[in-house]
């Protein structure tokens, strides 16, 4: 029994180490450039097309894409765990300096570049290279018969029927200023109701009716498979939305190879091209990779062995089993990360919480201090929490296992504690009255008898772990999450399944597992009585 | 036996004083004696101050002020674990580990003093209270009834033949058939090793059964003390006469219900 335990543990902390090891060790000069993208669509595709241009100059790269929104991918360029990712001027301007934006840049998007470039080289040393090509503002889309029925063409429309609409709004664009807020500023857009919809699901929202308009993206593959109408800016509150590579301050300075290769992109992706590689994404279900690929061979900018066949779109009417055996290997591979991270992330909080409790029990004051703390870091929403990491871990399975460690921690401290504490306390009294020493009291009554609350607590993190390590991939971790998020992004529910049916099965295997673990070391007479 | 038992040794507690942490006097100044050998049973109201008095022999209480001896050492010289050793404990609810077989139960207090027979005593001692090792040894607590539990118990308490018993109502939770089945296995056991015995009940019946004799408590205090006959022949105070009038009535009369 405590030969498996300690193989367990043993094998837990070498397989990180050993995974190192498997990795080709990259010197400092031969440092893997770190390409990232935000969680949609289009970012996923310009992660795929500078990645594939860096490897066909030669240029070793890591690819991180679905990184949680921009304050993710920013702590993450600021700290270095990442080396680029495809960003938007307005979003630099007004989400990241937090400027506005004023008369004499409204219209002009060469302004807000210049003045997005200025800022941030100043600030972090980072560098936007020349624009790709093409805007990708936001759109505000409502259905067509909608548009007919309140004689919907402008923002100035909108702003005058708005008290009848419901409004479906990403989380993200209801908090920025650029967004609702400056709606109502500028338009005096007042939805009768507004309901935050994942990106993922809001054109299906609006197709069905649930909402009456949503804001997307103007180059969205979407916006035509649905037949919505986009509403004119007429009065320009939304900056110019320019998409860029922006480059981090250290391969900026170091590898002026890979910035001249990106560069290579500048002014060669039009609207019209984009939405189309968005569309073959996004609507078609083509893999990122294959798109990219043919993007960069039609540009000239691929190698040559990049050209492919003709594209061959998935078939969409494969059956969800089909699908997950096509990609068995892979999903496989996801789950097993995934239970690494739960493993290792709850093996090293019981490490911690069982002795926590232990110490708590002897000081119940510190004991309702300490549960009250843990407490709050429990309310701390997973993705803030994770974001929180960044700038102290990083990106990666580092931060992901502190936060998903954090995450264990109060189950277990709180059921040792409360399981310690009141463990037959009338044979924990004789044991004292007969000349056991506290410690031979914990040891031969107290632990045994709270060995059931201790693996509840166990059981019960690890579980919570199980589901909060798939927002892990947010901050590049892996695992399930990949799948679910990639899925997300791209509005694909096959591959949104195929993420989190694995993760439900996962948390009731593990929970099915502890189980027995709790069986096993229940006291003797509990297991008796079975 | 063939063990070397421990000696009964004399209990003496003078004019101790206990205060609880909230500041309730538990203990006001309560003296008694218990000659080697001897039985005293001490008797009072809920709350007035048996448990308390009962618990300074084995450290499990430490008074503010008086004297407490076991033998000829007071108790505040010796540390806490080796006295309790020394001295058998027996609860109401008999306190027993669930989750140890009765065997292992018994055996705790001669495991902890390093005996190099322990299971071999705690044969012996489920046999004086009337078990059977190899019928109950292996079973664990929750599969006896209530009486066997606490033979279980007493026995664990004299497993390591102590010179002093302690028994906080030890008999208070049974029935009134197995009671007196119980008091009578636990009277002859106590005869045959002759250990000193401190006994708590708020039944004078059984007080008086088991016990040489009473001392009364009340509000922290020793009332009076005396043989059973003594205390009813002539009480000290209204208190006693009162309490032995109402016990004697109730063991008379059966309750009109």
């Amino acid at each position: 029994m405590n030969h498996l335990v300690a193989r367990v543990l043993l094998a837990m902390l070498l397989v990180p180490w050993v995974a190192g090891m498997a990795q080709p060790s990259a010197g400092p000069r031969a440092r893997a450039v770190v390409v990232a993208s935000k969680p949609f669509g289009e970012s996923y595709l310009l992660c795929e097309i500078f990645a594939q241009l860096l490897e066909a100059h030669g240029i070793a790269v890591e690819r991180k894409p679905g990184l949680g929104a921009t304050e993710i991918g920013m702590r993450a360029l600021r700290a270095g765990a990442i080396d680029v990712y495809p960003e938007y001027t307005g979003t630099g301007l007004v989400a990241v300096l937090k400027d506005s934006l004023d008369a004499t840049m409204r219209g002009d998007p060469a302004a807000v570049y210049d003045r997005v470039a200025r800022g941030f080289a100043e600030r972090w040393g980072m560098r936007w290279l020349p624009p790709l090509g093409f805007e990708n503002t936001y759109a505000i889309a409502v259905r067509r018969e909608t548009a007919a029925r309140y004689h919907l063409r402008t923002l100035t429309d909108l702003g005058r029927a708005s008290g009848r609409l419901a409004a479906g709004l990403t989380s993200d664009f209801i908090g920025r200023p650029d967004g609702l807020p400056g709606m109502t500023r500028v338009y005096g857009v007042r939805p009768r109701v507004v309901r935050p919809l994942a990106p993922a699901v809001k054109y299906q929202a609006l197709a069905a009716g649930a909402v009456d308009f949503v804001d997307g993206y103007s180059t969205d593959g979407l916006l035509t498979r649905y037949d919505l109408v986009t509403l004119e800016d007429d009065r320009h509150l939304f900056p110019p939305y320019q998409a860029a590579a922006l480059v981090g301050a250290r391969l900026a300075r170091d590898r002026p190879d890979a910035v001249a290769a990106l560069t290579l992109l500048s002014g060669r992706l039009d609207v019209t091209r984009m939405r189309a590689l968005n569309r073959r994404v996004e609507v078609d279900g083509e893999a990122a990779p294959r798109v990219a690929s043919d993007a960069l061979a039609a540009l000239g900018l691929g190698p040559r062995t990049a050209l492919r066949d003709a594209p061959v779109p998935v078939a969409p009417q494969q059956s969800l089993v089909g699908y997950l055996w096509e990609r068995r290997a892979a999903v496989a591979a996801l789950t097993l990360r995934h239970l690494l991270l739960v493993g290792l992330a709850v093996g090293a909080a019981v490490l911690v919480a069982v002795p926590l409790g232990l110490v708590l029990d002897q000081r119940p004051r510190a004991a309702g201090v300490t549960i009250g703390a843990l407490g709050v870091v429990q309310t701390i929403p997973s993705i803030a929490l994770l974001a929180f990491m960044i700038p102290v871990a990083g990106i990666g399975i580092i931060p992901a296992l502190i936060a998903l460690w954090l995450y264990s921690l109060l189950p277990v401290v709180r059921h040792t504690y409360t399981g310690v504490r009141d463990a037959d306390p009338a044979a924990v009294e004789a044991a004292e009255a007969l000349g056991t020493t506290a410690a031979q009291r914990l040891v031969m009554v107290r632990l045994p008898l709270a060995a059931p609350a201790i693996m509840a607590g166990i059981r019960t993190a690890a579980v919570i772990a199980v589901g909060a390590a798939t927002l892990a991939a947010f901050i590049g971790a892996g695992g399930l999450g990949d799948l679910i998020v990639a899925g997300l992004a791209l509005a694909d529910t096959r591959m949104i399944l195929s993420g989190a049916l694995p993760a439900a099965l996962l948390a009731l295997l593990v929970d099915g597992a502890l189980a027995l673990v709790e069986r096993a070391v229940a006291p003797a007479h509990l297991r008796r009585r079975r | 036996m063939t063990h070397a038992a421990g000696l009964p040794r004399s209990l003496a507690a003078h004019e101790v004083r206990y205060c609880y942490p909230g500041g309730a006097i538990a203990l006001d100044g309560a003296s008694i004696t218990v000659p080697a050998g001897g039985a005293l049973a001490l008797v009072g109201e809920s709350g007035s101050g048996k448990s308390s008095l009962l618990r300074c022999f084995n450290r499990m209480l430490d008074p503010d002020a008086g004297t407490v001896t076991v033998g000829d050492s007071h108790v505040r010289d010796q540390p806490a674990v080796s006295l309790r050793r020394r001295i058998g404990y027996v609860p109401q609810d008999g306190g027993l580990l669930p989750h140890w077989p009765v065997l292992r139960n018994v055996s705790l207090v001669p495991s902890l003093l390093g005996m190099t027979d322990p299971v071999d005593l705690a044969r012996a001692a489920l046999a004086l209270v009337g078990l059977d090792a190899a019928r109950h040894g292996t079973r664990f607590p929750h599969e006896l009834s209530g009486g066997q539990r606490q033979r279980v118990a007493i026995a664990r308490a004299l497993a390591a033949r102590p010179g002093v018993l302690l028994l906080d109502e030890p008999f208070g939770a049974l029935d009134a058939i197995t009671r007196a089945e119980v008091q009578t296995v636990f009277i002859d056991a106590r005869r045959e090793l002759g250990v000193t015995t401190l006994l708590v009940t708020h039944d004078l019946g059984e007080a008086a059964h088991v016990a040489d004799e009473i001392a009364v408590m009340r509000a922290g205090r020793i009332e009076q003390t005396g043989t059973a006959n003594a205390l009813i022949a002539s009480p000290a105070s209204a208190y006693v006469a009162t309490l032995f009038a109402r016990a004697l009535a109730a063991a008379l009369s059966p309750p009109l219900r």
